[in-house]
């Protein structure tokens, strides 16, 4: 990198009230997975703010952004990021971990989370013994186990076949349907589609931002 | 994140490399085991030493005999009797850091009951022989104040004797004749073993002061009332150098020496050649469990590496974690528990590997060792020092990961 700073993101402004369902769209390099960095509280802006549920989270120490992640952010990745020989219940509870939930209470909300997707009987597999569709569900649960104000998917269906992968964004609408906010990365028009609302990013800059009405129609599709 | 939580991470992790987690363990096992069995093996060789301590009796000085100048020649030590039994009687009543001081006449000659002989030594004591001995009679009885004093025919001996003359029967009640003089065995002595010089210290057979003068060495030694040697035991506490110069000082006044003469007796300090001796087999234990250590030491060199490379394989699970609210020092005391488990366990099975090996030592080697606690707890406690501090480095390395950099290794 050198001394060359290079913004990956200028001038962008955005608001996304509680309940939407966003698809973040662009090329490589477009500024986009930066943008989800700092929406994941992964990453500190080197300049401007960011409002999370009214807090102002850009000037918080890793620690303190750590707890933020924690208590009101969920994580789906690409490629899943399970723990390898260990239980879809262990997974799920993973989180919970580094919060300060007693240990029987995180066993329930693991439980309940699992159920939701549709995974209650799937408990005690490991990863290995879950299909890809499977171990996406599994950290869609691990991702809902905290109750967070948003959930943030990276590419979740990247590493899906085109029928699982309808069913992971099914889900991910009907849980959208329940109330939960959901920003999604994608580059697939498909999967966009299934969100509310499509947000465009070229060379660090919104080109575009509209409201999406095929998403209802998504839902007809499957 | 509380501890049971991290520490089942910490074994499942371990448990996923189940072999490497046991070679890398392998380097703790063998250190353990070295320093517990060398510290047993030195311990061994320090309880031999402390042991003769115990069989000489602890806190003891040795008044010999000395040189005595007679028209310009010097004499050799002992050449001639120049201590006295009232020596011992004014030491004890005298110097106040002196507990007792046994006059002893020492003697050999054949020991004859029966139709079995041995040669051996006797000694003419008083009570306090066996109190500055710390000798206990095992059967039988000491002897009475009135035997003492009127050179009663009766005998203590010592198991080699009782051995040797009486083969299993009771030697109690039974007559022996030293140098034709008959008499009666009232008891027999404790097992003492071997002296510091390899000497049997039970061949011996021990009598009343003054029997061994005027009964047995007869007209030599029936006039004066020197003795072979006096020994004196220091009272518990008090410094030994002080009564070593206090006794000098009473003896030169008692035998009225000028300033610059000679010394006309001998002052041996015992137990100080034996408390040297036990210094220095205290320095080897040191240094024998010194080179032990230096291959805990090596074994934790190789934790530190294998947890590097752990960190290193799992560097998406620890972004994983911190993505969902794992801090620094969660990821840090994850794998410094990694450690120290790892550490900790292979401490655990060191120590029964360490506790095997010395009794095979002293079973194969026949050399005697020592198992102490405090070495146990010490290599166990060393071994999870170890965990920790090469244990930190890498797991600092984890904890300074950052996210978004963690979860796209690949």
């Amino acid at each position: 990198m050198g001394s060359n700073v290079v913004p990956a993101l200028r001038g962008v402004s955005l608001e996304i009230a509680a309940g939407e369902f966003v698809a973040v769209m662009g090329p490589s390099g477009s500024g986009k997975s930066t943008f989800m960095n700092l929406l994941g509280c992964l990453d500190h802006p080197s300049a401007g703010h960011y409002w999370l549920g009214g807090q102002e989270v850009s000037q918080l120490s890793s620690d303190e952004l750590a707890v933020v992640r924690n208590r009101k952010l969920g994580f789906v990745f690409q490629h899943f990021n399970l723990l390898a020989r260990t239980s879809a219940l262990d997974n799920v509870a993973l989180p919970l971990l580094y919060s300060e939930m007693p240990p029987h209470e995180r066993k329930r909300h693991a439980v309940q989370r699992l159920a939701q997707v549709g995974l209650a009987e799937r408990m005690d597999h490991h990863p290995a013994q879950l299909s890809g569709g499977q171990q996406q569900r599994v950290a869609i649960a691990r991702a809902l186990v905290n109750d967070p104000q948003l959930v943030l998917a990276d590419e979740p269906t990247g590493a899906l076949d085109s029928h699982t992968s309808v069913e992971i964004m099914a889900l991910l609408q009907q849980l959208n349907r329940e109330g939960i906010t959901i920003v999604l990365v994608t580059h697939e028009h498909d999967v966009a589609n299934f969100a509310g609302r499509i947000i465009s990013f070229r060379d660090g800059k919104v080109i575009e931002d509209k409201p999406n009405f095929a998403s209802d129609a998504a839902v007809q599709l499957q | 994140m509380n501890f049971v939580a991290t520490l089942r991470i910490a074994l499942l992790a371990l448990r996923i490399n189940k072999m490497r987690s046991a070679l890398t363990m392998l380097g703790i096992i063998i250190g353990v085991a070295a320093v517990i069995v060398m510290i047993a093996v030195g311990g061994g060789a320090q309880a031999r030493v402390e042991e003769q301590i115990r069989s000489l009796g602890s806190n003891i000085i040795m008044v010999l005999s000395g040189s005595m100048t007679s028209g310009g020649a010097r004499g050799g030590a002992g050449s001639q009797p120049t201590i006295f039994e009232d020596d011992a009687y004014a030491m004890s009543r005298e110097i106040e850091e002196i507990q007792a001081a046994a006059p002893t006449l020492r003697g050999n000659g054949q020991v004859v009951a029966g139709n079995s002989n041995w040669s051996t030594v006797f000694y003419g004591i008083t009570p306090d022989y066996l109190e500055v001995r710390e000798w206990a009679i095992v059967e039988g009885r000491g002897f009475e104040p009135a035997e003492i004093s009127g050179a009663g025919k009766v005998v203590l001996i010592g198991q080699t004797v009782a051995k040797n003359i009486f083969g299993d029967a009771s030697p109690l009640d039974q007559v022996i004749r030293v140098r034709k003089v008959p008499l009666t065995v009232i008891g027999v002595l404790d097992r003492k073993g071997q002296s510091m010089t390899g000497q049997d210290q039970d061949d011996l057979i021990l009598m009343p002061i003054s029997t061994a003068r005027k009964r047995i060495l007869g007209a030599a030694q029936a006039k004066s009332r020197s003795v072979s040697s006096i020994m004196v035991k220091v009272r518990q506490g008090a410094d030994m150098n002080d009564a070593d110069q206090r006794m000098r000082e009473l003896m030169r006044q008692r035998h009225r020496l000028q300033p610059g003469q000679d010394d006309d007796f001998f002052v041996r300090n015992l137990s100080e050649i034996l408390q040297a001796q036990e210094a220095s087999s205290k320095v080897m234990t040191l240094l024998l469990a010194a080179v032990a250590s230096v291959s805990l030491l090596v074994g934790g060199i190789g934790i530190m590496n294998i947890m590097l490379v752990s960190v290193t394989e799992r560097t998406r699970e620890i972004g994983l974690r911190m993505a969902v609210g794992a801090r620094g020092r969660d990821i840090l005391t994850q794998f410094l528990v990694e450690a120290v488990t790892l550490s900790l366990i292979g401490g655990a099975v060191g120590i029964l590997l360490g506790i095997g090996g010395a009794a095979l030592i002293a079973e194969l080697a026949d050399w005697r060792t020592e198992l102490s606690g405090s070495s146990i707890v010490l290599a166990a406690g060393f071994a999870g020092g170890v965990g920790i501090f090469f244990g930190y480095y890498p797991a600092r390395k984890a904890s300074r990961l950052l996210p978004i950099e963690a979860l796209r290794y690949e």
